[in-house]
């Protein structure tokens, strides 16, 4: 970590720092509608900064050639700058080697390749997968498959009605029949920071396989999969100001190596005759084909930024903006807050009671003011707290208390077109 | 406010509020259910098909202003017409919100109040959901719809 946190640094200095940063990304400074930009749907996907726009375009300016194939000058640059990418995202999560570290194209394909290769090697009829009422689609189907396939059985840890898990229902859920505990670390709708040093050493107890989606947290919060006790880490590129199509599985070498391969192909194999084939070494096992070369790059960047900026001053920015906007929102009469844990994430999920979240979203727009709208695909998430869709504002480093202000003047003029 | 006007018209607001023809008709022989996944809306349109005439119609279920208003709009724009009638309704409404050049909101009636709507592709599934499910209802085939 090059965290460049000075012990000294006042709030107004963090802030004002932050507000340098701002500048850094070019998406930010425009107008929408006529008005500037504020854009609050960073749990969706964040803007990227200058620097990762700069490392793309220069990978395919200087040293765009196809990896791990070629003795040639530009392809051993490629290879060199891919396998960089990897060591950064490594040292991001500090996991032990960066031959833990996979490239795939986001969350959602690193927890389908593990729930895949577990319905394969592990999951049997009767056994259990544990996951969460607060998971995304991404954290639900894929085991719903698995279960399919295996004859396991899906069990979900109910959620209470502030957005938390239930006290004591982990601990009750496992079972010695329990293979698979997955849950997610941020939740995208709620805004919870799930405990998961806890949930893990609840699943190793019963020798469970400990997965944690980490798709909301990596861009606000320090993470140490080995302090976290997972066997496996996932999260995307384009939530981390890294582009689309990239994102990371850390996983344990020994859950690696037993997983059977995802796709077949060039690069994930040693020997190839009609006869038998012998398979590569992870993370090669998990990476067939040309991989997305140039979008590892710029995610190695972007990663390189978090670390720069430092995750700590992120995370003491961004609650002090979530404080703000909290406190600012409850003071409008109508507007509920969906996901109210202590110590949530910088996610504001609400609705307001004379409209619809759809109608919020689109007047919002009119405003310059991009926030989410609809069931984040978490659909669970809406039946369980009794709403069809919420409106949800995410927040991140680069966005300031100037703009919650903005926010809250949009939601009063929905109040205006419905009352 | 000028855009927030187009969109939102009185007389949207209106229908939102106070829903026209939110009944179960007691005699409805055709009936569908329209579901939008991106926004949670769902929509049950029900008809009293006598003929080739939409004798009556209601609808049931919640959603955004836009597709509530449509709903309640579009059983007030079709009630009494012939099947045939509502289709010719049903184009030109779908014209108008979708943008096509040389749609005629003016011969829509009191429908042109979505005319604003085509400024807003990702609302035009809103206001066409109701009318979707009303085709689903009073022809053959399925009688679930889904916008996606
Ligand atoms: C908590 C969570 N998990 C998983 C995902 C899926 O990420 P991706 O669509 O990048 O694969 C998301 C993103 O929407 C998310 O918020």
């Amino acid at each position: 970590m090059t965290e460049t946190a000075q012990p000294t640094e006042t709030a107004a200095d963090l802030r004002a720092d932050m507000l340098r940063l701002r500048e850094e990304f070019p998406a930010l400074h425009q107008r929408v509608r006529g008005r500037p930009l504020v854009y609050l749907d960073n749990a969706a996907t964040t803007h990227k900064p200058r620097v990762v726009l700069e490392a793309m375009t220069r990978f395919y300016a200087e040293d765009n050639s196809n990896i791990h194939r070629g003795v040639h000058a530009l392809s051993v640059r490629a290879t060199e700058a891919y396998e960089q990418a990897r060591s950064t995202v490594a040292r991001f999560l500090h996991a032990p080697s960066a031959s833990e570290i996979v490239f795939l194209r986001g969350t959602t394909e690193a927890i389908n390749l593990i729930a895949h290769g577990l319905a394969h090697c592990r999951l049997r009829p009767g056994d259990e997968v544990l996951i969460t009422h607060m998971e995304h689609h991404s954290n639900i189907v894929p085991w719903q498959m698995a279960c399919q396939h295996s004859g396991a059985t899906l069990k979900v840890v109910p959620i209470t009605d502030s957005g938390e898990l239930e006290p004591g229902a982990v601990e009750r859920m496992i079972t010695d029949r329990t293979r698979v505990v997955s849950v997610v670390h941020v939740s995208n709708s709620l805004g919870t920071v799930n405990p998961v040093r806890e949930i893990c050493a609840l699943a190793h107890e019963v020798g469970a396989v400990a997965i944690v989606d980490g798709a909301q947290a990596v861009a606000h919060m320090a993470v140490d999969v080995q302090e976290i006790g997972c066997d496996a880490y996932a999260f995307s590129g384009h939530k981390l100001m890294g582009p689309t199509g990239v994102g990371a599985l850390w996983a344990r070498q020994e859950l690696l190596a037993e997983l059977p391969p995802y796709q077949g192909g060039g690069d994930m194999i040693e020997v190839v005759t009609f006869e038998k084939t012998t398979y590569a070494k992870a993370p090669a096992k998990f990476e067939a084909g040309t991989p997305n070369i140039s979008g590892a790059v710029g995610l190695g960047a972007a990663v390189s930024f978090i670390e720069q900026v430092g995750l700590s001053r992120i995370h003491a920015y961004e609650a002090w903006l979530l404080e703000r906007a909290t406190e600012q929102m409850q003071a409008i009469p109508g507007i509920r807050l969906i996901g109210t844990a202590p110590g949530k994430a910088a996610i504001l999920a609400f609705t307001l009671d004379t409209a619809h979240p759809h109608d919020i979203g689109t007047i919002l727009d009119m405003e310059g003011v991009a926030i989410r709208t609809g069931h984040h695909c978490t659909q669970p998430v809406m039946v369980r707290m009794g709403v069809p869709a919420t409106a949800r504002a995410s927040l991140s480093l680069y966005n300031t208390q100037e703009e919650i202000d903005i926010l809250c003047r949009a939601v009063n003029k929905v109040k205006e077109v419905f009352h | 406010m000028s855009e927030m006007q187009d969109l939102y018209q009185e007389i949207i607001l209106d229908h939102n509020r106070k829903p026209r023809n939110f009944t179960i008709p007691a005699h409805a022989n055709h009936t569908a259910v329209g579901h939008n996944p991106l926004c949670g809306d769902q929509i049950t349109v029900l008809v009293e098909l006598d003929g080739g005439l939409i004798k009556t119609i209601g609808f049931q279920g919640a959603g955004c202003a836009i597709s509530k208003a449509s709903a309640s709009l579009m059983t007030e724009a079709v009630k009494g017409r012939t099947i045939d009638e509502a289709k010719v309704i049903f184009e030109g409404f779908h014209d108008m919100v979708t943008g096509v050049a040389g749609a005629e909101p003016e011969a829509l009636g009191k429908l042109a109040a979505f005319a604003g709507v085509c400024e807003y592709p990702a609302r035009v599934k809103c206001a066409s959901l109701a009318w979707h499910t009303l085709q689903a209802a009073i022809t053959e085939g399925p009688t679930q719809v889904s916008t996606e």
